[in-house]
């Protein structure tokens, strides 16, 4: 299971790329896309939503189950991938390239992990 | 096998509708189709030969062992299906003056009281058609009785972590936000935390008891006092009734609205898309909200009557009637002896079984469970690379129906098993046996699983694919091509 040393990562299995003047992407995990199996639809936001941290920003359907994403950051969506969005599977393929959301206007956001740090957790989670 | 479209020839028929015996009346203008429907054609002795084809490739409870948890797949008496095919329940229109259908009231008028002494509840409405359509039901009845007193604040339903999906559905629904609260280390409500989400802000709770774990809450009063004294109601989901039915009762458990899947509990076919019954009952200060209209008894005889502040109907007239009478049945025939013997037999068998295996596969909570029991199957995944579903999909090749699959989600690589009362000591002795082979197979031969079934008309179907590109209707221009 792969966790890029460049990303900063959410205990709710989201990663976040800094990419500078307040804005990030956000996607889900290797070990997130694992747990999940074959994803099937993906529910993102509209460009101009409001994100807030902690709480629901989009959702995923996989064959088991719908499960919420759960946003890291607070600020603006400043676009979505729709790539992903047709293309749901690519988060199974490759989850650290399959970006779901641009988030700019970050104004504040949850306690982020480094790499080891989300290691760590997801052993703990099995 | 083909489609009955592809099947169709034209100027093929049978007639299925009775001969026209009352005036003609015509549509107006605009509501009539321009042309008409393109329906299959087909000669009776072929449509029957089509459907029986389509159902040598399924599995239902007439074929074999059906153990899908929280659907309670128990074997329907023919009697039910013998009784609701009496030509004074077939032959009515909902239309017609109740006065000439008193029969059929009385059906629904009795069927409402033993329901309401079954789950301790006043009143009770057969309207919805199924078991979420009686979630959304029940929760509207809390709406609106918070409404009536001008309780504006209250805008959360509670909904522990075990629940069926449909239960945070309902309250989103209803315009609720859900507060989700975890389950203990013995798999009941989290008390701690269900104190901490409890607040003058709670309209409810939405609880099922036993929940989908098979382990009946031992801290239902303590719960249910929980959310009273926050002001707010408890909604029982009654999916898991089959456990307790005619021993303990929801209203004596605290709780103020309940939904039953009469098509579970109460032995009416179902699976492969109803019709369903989701009856809600309600104690007596819910009663002036429930759905219109209900049926009632005065002095002339039945009559239907509208609740004073009804939150409006949920369905035309009176719910999937039929199946309302097929429950009624049931009870009659089984009486308050033999509905616990039900009961009691639905926990047994879940418990034999469940000792059967528990060598073999672990059980995600050891104990005594109620009417159904998980396996989680985490250590055969990463041990043998074995799954839930390759398991399951292998029960498929010795004419078993799986269990639930990966539900509840708190369990990882879930197996849920409902084995129910009507199946005998043979029958549950032989799934024991096959799931024992199966896990010996994960540790010979784990290939064979992830192919299977092998022996069915129809391998491993690809679900992702058909999520991923679903093919809805029929595309005739295709066809012709």
């Amino acid at each position: 299971m792969e966790f890029p040393s460049d990303l900063s990562y959410s205990k709710t299995h989201e990663w976040v790329q800094d990419t500078g003047s307040r804005t990030a992407r956000i996607g889900i995990t290797d070990y997130a896309q694992n747990e999940l199996g074959d994803i099937v639809f993906v529910n993102l936001p509209e460009a101009g939503d409001e994100a807030s941290k902690g709480e629901r920003i989009a959702d995923v359907e996989s064959v088991k189950a719908v499960s919420d994403i759960i946003s890291p950051l607070s600020g603006v969506v400043k676009a979505v991938n729709k790539d992903v969005a047709d293309n749901p599977e690519l988060m199974n393929s490759d989850p650290y390239k399959a970006w779901l959301i641009e988030i700019g206007d970050i104004s504040d956001h949850e306690e982020l992990l480094d790499a080891d740090g989300y290691k760590a957790l997801c052993e703990e989670e099995g | 096998m083909k489609l009955n479209f592809e099947k169709s020839r034209e100027g093929r028929a049978f007639p299925v509708l009775p001969q026209l015996d009352v005036p003609k009346d015509d549509l107006p203008d605009g509501f009539l189709r321009k042309s008409p429907p393109r329906l299959p054609q087909m000669a009776q002795p072929d449509i029957s030969r089509h459907y029986t084809e389509l159902a040598k490739r399924t599995h239902g409870v007439n074929d074999g062992f059906y153990p899908l948890g929280s659907c309670t797949m128990k074997y329907n008496p023919k009697l039910n299906d013998e009784m609701a095919a009496l030509p004074g329940f077939t032959g009515i229109h909902p239309l017609q003056p109740p006065e000439t259908a008193q029969g059929c009231l009385e059906v629904l008028f009795a069927a409402e009281k033993l329901l309401c002494e079954i789950t301790g509840m006043d009143a009770m409405t057969f309207q919805p058609a199924a078991g979420a359509h009686g979630e959304f039901t029940g929760v509207l009845l809390i709406k609106a009785w918070h409404d009536s007193r001008g309780d504006k604040k209250r805008s959360k339903i509670i909904v522990p972590d075990s629940a069926h999906g449909t239960n945070p559905a309902t309250a989103s629904m209803t315009g609720y936000q859900v507060v989700n609260v975890p389950s203990d280390a013995d798999g009941g409500v989290d008390m701690a935390e269900l104190r901490k989400a409890a607040g003058d802000d709670t309209a409810g709770l939405m609880l099922t008891n036993p929940n989908t774990l098979g382990i009946f809450d031992k801290n239902i009063l303590e719960i249910t006092r929980v959310v009273h004294e926050a002001g707010g109601l408890n909604y029982y989901d009654g999916a898991n009734l089959n456990a307790v039915m005619g021993i303990a009762r929801p209203g004596d458990m605290g709780f103020d609205v309940v939904h039953l899947n009469l098509h579970k509990t109460f032995s009416t076919p179902h699976g492969g898309g109803g019709p369903g019954s989701g009856a809600v009952g309600c104690k007596a200060r819910l009663e002036p909200f429930l759905p219109k209209p209900r049926v009632v008894r005065d002095r002339e005889g039945f009559a239907f009557a509208d609740p004073e502040r009804s939150v409006g109907s949920v369905k035309a007239f009176y719910g999937n009637f039929l199946v309302t009478l097929r429950a009624l049945v049931y009870m009659l025939t089984l009486g308050a002896g033999g509905l616990r013997d039900a009961a009691r037999n639905a926990v047994l068998n879940a418990n034999y079984m469940m000792k059967g295996l528990s060598g073999d596969y672990d059980v995600a909570y050891p104990g005594i469970c109620m009417h159904e029991f998980v396996l989680t199957l985490e250590k055969l995944k990463k041990e043998r690379g074995v799954s839930a579903m390759d398991v399951a999909k292998s029960m498929l090749d010795y004419g078993m129906h799986p269990p639930t699959m990966y539900f509840p989600l708190i369990v990882k690589e879930a197996l849920m098993i409902e084995p129910t009362e009507t199946e005998s000591r043979e029958t549950l002795d032989r799934a024991i046996a096959v799931l024992r082979e199966i896990r010996a197979r994960a540790d010979d031969d784990p290939g064979s699983l992830h192919d299977a079934p092998l022996h069915t008309p129809v391998r491993r179907l690809d679900e992702v694919g058909a999520a991923r590109h679903p093919v809805l209707k029929y595309n005739f221009d295709e066809a012709l091509d």
